[in-house]
């Protein structure tokens, strides 16, 4: 009796703990709100199993327990019980695998009014290119960078020459315009993850990956790495500002472009080298 | 299919082979050592695989302090963090279950319960334990060189494993992948072993399907530890290349610290995808010796048989067989191509049916049944209850657009604790419990054990459970502190302040575990030979322990599937496997 009461609160208590819980998930700032759908439905999908298990083993700990002259059913199989459990299970599983599919085809299936920003990662920080006047990111290769180039653009593409550069600021986005945010690493794996927006994904030095959200909500989001990439793993931490239109451009005038800063670079460089011979 | 006692005389098929001569050792080094007795290499692998474990143990309380209080523990820095879980994760995963279910439960379990004198390789056998336990020295040797052990997480993913940005570039990765591609050709060689034993070393009348469950469980996931091993044996020896010659199997062009390295051409993808075939299929491996075990458990404690016993085994088969079709649900945010993600959420939703049709079949057992709430029986339910958890959780996980934001939180180290760390523990000791007095010939101690139980199960699942919300929040995973951010309440903190306190709790009572197992080889109650009246053959041995040779002069012939519990009209709630139908004189061995 006691044991079944122990194993039924087992079950009880996790529903309560759900429903109470303060650790819940970041309001949500893009448009994904259907992964968060799926997952309530999941959960409630998943819950009812657990609790009517739970609640069937306790229900046979309490009614069969074994006492004096007890005697157990010898029933090896039932195949018409087996069959609608199995059915039944497929259904259920089914309930939760098409809609889910449903979303994962809207998340491969990138808009084509899309903006297309890049996120740069490597050990330990982000750097952000967004396309200049032209509309157009300019190529790059990790082979290209330097330490006046550390993004690694291809110098001689002239549609890089107006990409804006964002060394170690924070990333600003418009609010309600689709971005497709394209990935790309110079070292190792890491994945820029803000968790508001839900979406994220791998960068794989080597390649490019990408994926795509429209940010719903001004704010400042934190970003994190979700994928391991060395000791500094954990202070791989960068912001993104979704703002109004208007201030989201007044950023953009103050941002500067690959040939300013690569300008500058070189200014830099040759200051230097001419002094005292 | 069910087999019933009846008055026409039983056929069961003379021997097709003779008895093959059983080497006997010759001295105490031979007996007790360098033994071929699977008995006595169970015990090795055994007392080895939870030695080992007892570290990985240790390293996670020392990852529960930092988590719990970050800033609190000056030793321990982030560099330390991620090599103690790395190690931690290595350890238990492949150091500690898999040798614990295959090499240790199997080598026990498999001879007596098919009724054969020991495996069909002895010798063969014997060098496995050798070389798993030369891996398991070469992994600990890691802690000592220079740079200390591998810090790139168990998954090892280039290029970071490989790159002065990880800990133990110097010389732990290295040692890890030497002490995995040792361990991989020692367990080659043990599951070819029980393979053929299942195959070919069978009893007179002991057919396929009148094996224990047990058998069942160990025997698919060591056909399946044959095919999915060989994967992370080549990825090893790759990145081992790519770290020891510089060659560019997993590494594109990249910069290391500002420099541009001479690495190129080469495909991190690849090494996940590699990886992953074995991985996928290992948790399995793991995870299958548990769910035959846990049937066994189940009826004898039950007094009942298990339920669809045929369906169980279609179960395992087919569970074995579709866990090498699901491997890159580890990779929907890899970055591999997306169209893959429809492909294999729909086979990891797949492998959920005949998951559940397990856990129906085990709850039906219980049902109309004779429940004696043993220590095993109370292992067995908890199990039920954590697997259920662990399991639904998968369902999130597999679903490959919820998989996006959850991937790389706490929510998937909640998850697979669950499925694979509390669910197959709880079967550990379930097992321990309840074969501990065939091995040693004594019983372990009542209160300790109840204590144990519900200290573990309890503990262990007020850790886990409510890691999964922490997730949700965003957390990652393989963070050594969370630090400053927006979105993360201070209450957070706090639940994982609580987790390590319950961490080390759950700590204390597995050394009271361990003290009982020891002090119960000298004070233990006897427990004669079948101490649980069950039907498999390791109970109806001549001698408890076991001797050399397990049956004595005559092997036994099998006249029943494993299950008889409880049958109408027996004279007893069970009836032995080698029992003799009513009115038939027992038949020995000879023809």
């Amino acid at each position: 009796m006691g044991v079944a009461l122990i194993l039924l609160l087992v079950a009880v208590g996790s529903v309560v703990f759900h429903f109470l819980s303060p650790w819940w998930w970041t309001p949500i700032a893009s448009n994904w709100r259907y992964i968060d759908d799926t997952i309530t439905m999941t959960f409630w999908i998943t819950g009812a199993v657990f609790v009517a298990i739970v609640a069937f083993m306790a229900y046979c700990v309490v009614r069969f327990r074994h006492t004096e002259g007890r005697q157990a059913a010898y029933q090896p199989e039932n195949k018409k019980l087996e069959w609608w459990l199995t059915v039944g299970t497929a259904i259920g599983v089914g309930a939760m695998l098409a809609p889910g599919l449903l979303v994962w085809n809207q998340f491969v299936t990138v808009p084509a009014d899309v903006t297309e920003i890049e996120v740069m990662g490597q050990q330990w920080r982000w750097s952000y290119r967004l396309p200049g006047k032209d509309g157009r990111l300019g190529t790059t290769d990790t082979r290209n960078v330097s330490a006046d180039n550390p993004l690694g653009l291809n110098p001689n593409d002239p549609n890089g020459q107006d990409d804006v550069v964002i060394e170690s600021g924070d990333l600003h986005l418009p609010i309600g315009k689709p971005v497709k945010v394209l990935l790309r690493s110079i070292d190792v794996l890491h994945d820029f993850y803000v968790p508001e927006f839900r979406a994220k994904m791998d960068m794989v030095p080597g390649s490019v990956t990408y994926f795509w959200f429209t940010p719903t909500r001004t704010g400042t989001f934190d970003v994190l790495c979700a994928e391991l990439c060395g000791v500094a793993h954990a202070q791989m931490r960068s912001t993104v500002v979704v703002e109004e239109e208007g201030k989201y451009r007044a950023w953009l005038e103050k941002q500067q472009t690959f040939a300013e800063l690569h300008g500058q670079h070189a200014i830099i460089k040759a200051t230097y080298k001419v002094g005292p011979e | 299919m069910v087999d019933v006692p009846s008055d026409v005389l039983v056929a069961v098929p003379p021997a097709e082979v003779g008895e093959v001569d059983l080497y006997h050792p010759k001295s105490w080094w031979t007996r007790y050592v360098f033994s071929q007795d699977a008995k006595v290499i169970a015990i090795q692998y055994s007392i080895t695989a939870m030695s080992i474990g007892m570290v990985a143990l240790v390293l996670s309380w020392l990852m529960r302090l930092q988590l719990g209080f970050p800033g609190t523990f000056s030793f321990i820095d982030p560099s330390q963090y991620l090599q103690f879980i790395t190690m931690h994760g290595m350890i238990m995963v492949i150091y500690l279950l898999t040798a614990l279910f295959l090499g240790g439960f199997g080598n026990y379990l498999i001879p007596l319960m098919l009724g054969a004198r020991d495996m069909v390789f002895p010798y063969v056998n014997m060098v496995s334990y050798w070389i798993y336990l030369l891996a398991v020295l070469v992994l600990l040797s890691t802690f000592f060189v220079p740079g200390g052990p591998t810090g790139g997480g168990w998954t090892l993913y280039p290029p970071q494993a490989i790159l002065s940005g990880s800990p133990g570039q110097e010389a732990g990765i290295i040692l890890m992948l030497v002490s995995l591609i040792l361990f991989i050709i020692g367990f080659t060689m043990g599951g070819l072993n029980y393979v053929v034993t299942v195959l070919q070393g069978r009893t007179r009348g002991m057919t396929l399907m009148r094996m224990p469950l047990t058998v069942w469980g160990i025997f698919t996931a060591t056909v399946m530890a044959l095919l999915a091993f060989p994967a992370l044996f080549v990825a090893s020896v790759m990145l081992l290349l790519d770290r020891i010659f510089g060659t560019s199997f997993f590494m594109p062009t990249l910069v290391e610290m500002g420099q541009l390295t001479k690495y190129g051409g080469g495909s991190p993808l690849l090494f996940q995808h590699l990886f992953w075939f074995f991985g996928h299929p290992e948790v399995y491996i793991v995870a299958l010796p548990a769910f035959g075990m846990v049937s066994d458990l189940i009826s004898t404690h039950a007094r009942k048989n298990i339920f669809g016993y045929r369906m169980m085994v279609w179960a395992l088969v087919a569970i074995g067989a579709l866990s090498f079709v699901v491997w890159a649900h580890h990779m929907y945010v890899s970055g591999m191509n997306p169209y893959f993600g429809f492909f294999f959420a729909t086979t990891t939703l797949i492998i959920a049916i005949p998951t559940a049709i397990k856990v129906y079949n085990w709850t039906l057992t219980l049902w109309r049944g004779d429940i004696h709430l043993t220590i095993p029986m109370l292992f067995a339910l908890a199990f039920i209850i954590t697997f259920v958890n662990g399991g639904l959780t998968g369902l999130f996980l597999g679903n490959v657009v919820v998989d996006v934001p959850l991937s790389d939180t706490m929510f998937v180290v909640a998850h697979f604790h669950m499925v694979m760390g509390i669910a197959p523990i709880m079967v550990v000791f379930g097992a321990i419990y309840h074969w501990y007095p065939k091995v040693t010939g004594r019983m372990l101690n009542e209160t300790l054990g109840r204590f144990h139980f519900w200290v573990t199960f309890l503990g262990a699942y007020a850790i886990f459970f409510p890691m999964h919300y922490l997730g949700l929040l965003g957390m990652p995973r393989r963070y050594h502190d969370i630090g400053e951010t927006a979105f993360i309440p201070a209450s957070a903190h706090d639940l994982n302040a609580f987790m390590s306190i319950a961490a080390l709790i759950v700590g204390f009572a597995q050394l009271v575990f361990v003290f009982n197992m020891i002090r119960s080889l000298f004070k233990g109650k006897e427990a004669g030979g079948n101490p649980w009246n069950a039907t498999t053959l390791e109970w109806q041995t001549p001698q408890t322990p076991p001797a050399h040779g397990n049956w004595g002069k005559e092997l036994p012939v099998v006249y029943r599937w494993a299950y008889e519990y409880s049958v109408p009209g027996a004279e007893r709630d069970y009836s032995p496997q080698n029992q003799p139908p009513a009115g038939l004189v027992a038949q020995g061995v000879h023809s």
